[in-house]
């Protein structure tokens, strides 16, 4: 059965090169390009996966996770931080909110990352 | 500090143009100002008070006038010290800044790259591959000169990320060995570990990793490659030596090479910012000229030191020691 993730990132060649990557057979990507509309896509679709960007337009990625964690309907999706941010307190805040996992993105490859999102969407810790 | 730059600190000429403030903003010149004046208005108040001891209010209004000329003196010593302050505090926040948004587009590159280089994504040829490759050789220095940048503001605002526990130095050594075995392998160099049995360290293991990569890097790096290009003699193969031992109250780990040392004349800049010995831009031309600043940093947070030996042409030693116990 097919999996539903859901990019909530403003950067829009992220969105493209995950989605080229991902979409097919096993992956329906969904993609928000701001925090608002990823809060309410996450609402709507109620995906297996959320990657969440921290720096981004009208609402950041703590509001959103803080929003995400507080409905019950989103509460229990897992939600992987994939940011440039990688100073301690935005790493401990984004894991004392609920994040399942924090990547800071320039240190890691395309195929790392999507090797991630797989396990992480196969129930394996991440 | 030795003589010469002792003395050389008494050019206040020199020493204010460093900070780019005009004379009267330049603290060093208003210390020696203020000074002065505090030996006169010492010297005035004896010979006015001896002249008119029976009139006293003349000394006071001296004194006062004395003091109140001192006074603006001093506060303009304080403003241009915190003009200097405010403006190094600018040039860290900046340096965060522009690092951080460096990033952004650096990933997307990165990962474009990434995507176009997939096995089975795209048909190339073999000169495209090859121009793909330079390509993500060059973002992949780009994002090492980032964050070599975020690392220096880092120090500099003292928020260097420090998490101590108690670990065996061996394991970072093997890590590292691991790490850089096949660039030893590609440059042909051989790397050695000669070490005794030591305490476990009190430290952060991944600052005391970043430390040993960079020397065991720049050692690979500045090693001979062969050849002696410049006389056209051939060097016996070059090797690495990472000895440690327990020097006291602190354990002493050293990266010991053959490769082309530091000449005499660059050795006293080799921790500054952005310095890259004559030789060594000539042997590599890739570097920030930040490594080994930052090393410097980082052993300093952890309660340690640097320093090393060096001969040109024969090859350095860089040590580097950490206190067994928590400080």
């Amino acid at each position: 059965m097919k999996k539903t993730l859901l990019f909530i990132e403003d950067e829009s060649v992220i969105h493209k090169t995950l989605s080229d990557v991902l979409e097919g057979e096993k992956y329906d990507i969904v993609s928000a390009l701001d925090g608002e509309i990823g809060l309410r896509m996450a609402k709507e679709k109620h995906p297996d996966l959320i990657l969440l960007d921290l720096v981004m337009p009208k609402m950041n990625g703590f509001e959103v996770l803080e929003a995400l964690k507080k409905e019950e309907s989103t509460r229990d999706i897992p939600v992987i931080v994939l940011t440039n941010l990688e100073q301690m307190e935005d790493i401990q805040k984004a894991i004392d909110l609920g994040a399942t996992t924090y990547l800071v993105k320039s240190n890691y490859n395309l195929n790392e990352v999507v090797a991630i999102i797989e396990k992480a969407t196969k129930g394996g810790a991440v | 500090m030795n003589a010469r730059e002792f003395f050389l600190k008494f050019n206040l000429g020199e020493e204010c143009k460093k900070y780019g403030t005009p004379l009267w903003q330049c603290p060093q010149f208003l210390f020696v100002i203020m000074g002065l004046l505090i030996i006169l208005s010492v010297v005035f108040s004896f010979v006015l008070g001896e002249r008119y001891i029976r009139d006293p209010q003349v000394t006071l209004i001296f004194i006062l006038a004395l003091t109140g000329v001192l006074l603006s003196i001093a506060f303009t010593i304080t403003r241009s010290f915190e003009q200097l302050a405010e403006a190094n505090r600018m040039k860290t926040e900046f340096i965060s800044i522009v690092s951080h948004q460096l990033r952004s587009p650096l990933t997307n590159l990165k990962w474009g790259l990434d995507y176009l280089m997939t096995e089975g994504k795209m048909q190339q040829t073999a000169e495209e591959a090859g121009y793909f490759q330079i390509l993500k050789e060059n973002v992949g220095r780009m994002h090492e000169m980032v964050n070599d940048l975020l690392t220096v503001s880092r120090a500099e605002q003292g928020r260097l990320p420090f998490e101590e526990k108690e670990f065996p130095l061996e394991e970072v050594i093997k890590a590292v060995l691991l790490e850089f075995h096949s660039s030893a392998v590609a440059s042909n160099v051989e790397i050695k570990i000669d070490g005794e049995k030591v305490p476990k360290l009190w430290s952060d293991p991944s600052l005391v990793r970043h430390v040993l990569s960079n020397l065991v890097d720049n050692a690979i790096r500045y090693a001979w490659r062969g050849m002696d290009g410049e006389r056209g003699h051939k060097k016996e193969r070059s090797r690495i030596v990472i000895r440690y031992f327990q020097a006291g109250a602190t354990i002493r780990c050293q990266v010991e090479d053959n490769g082309v040392g530091i000449p005499q004349q660059d050795q006293r800049f080799i921790f500054r910012k952005f310095f890259r010995s004559g030789n060594a831009v000539r042997h590599q031309t890739e570097g920030s000229g930040l490594g080994l600043y930052i090393v410097k940093s980082l052993l300093e947070r952890a309660g340690g030191q640097i320093g090393f030996e060096s001969e040109e042409n024969k090859g350095s030693t860089f040590w580097f020691t950490l206190p067994i116990k928590p400080s």
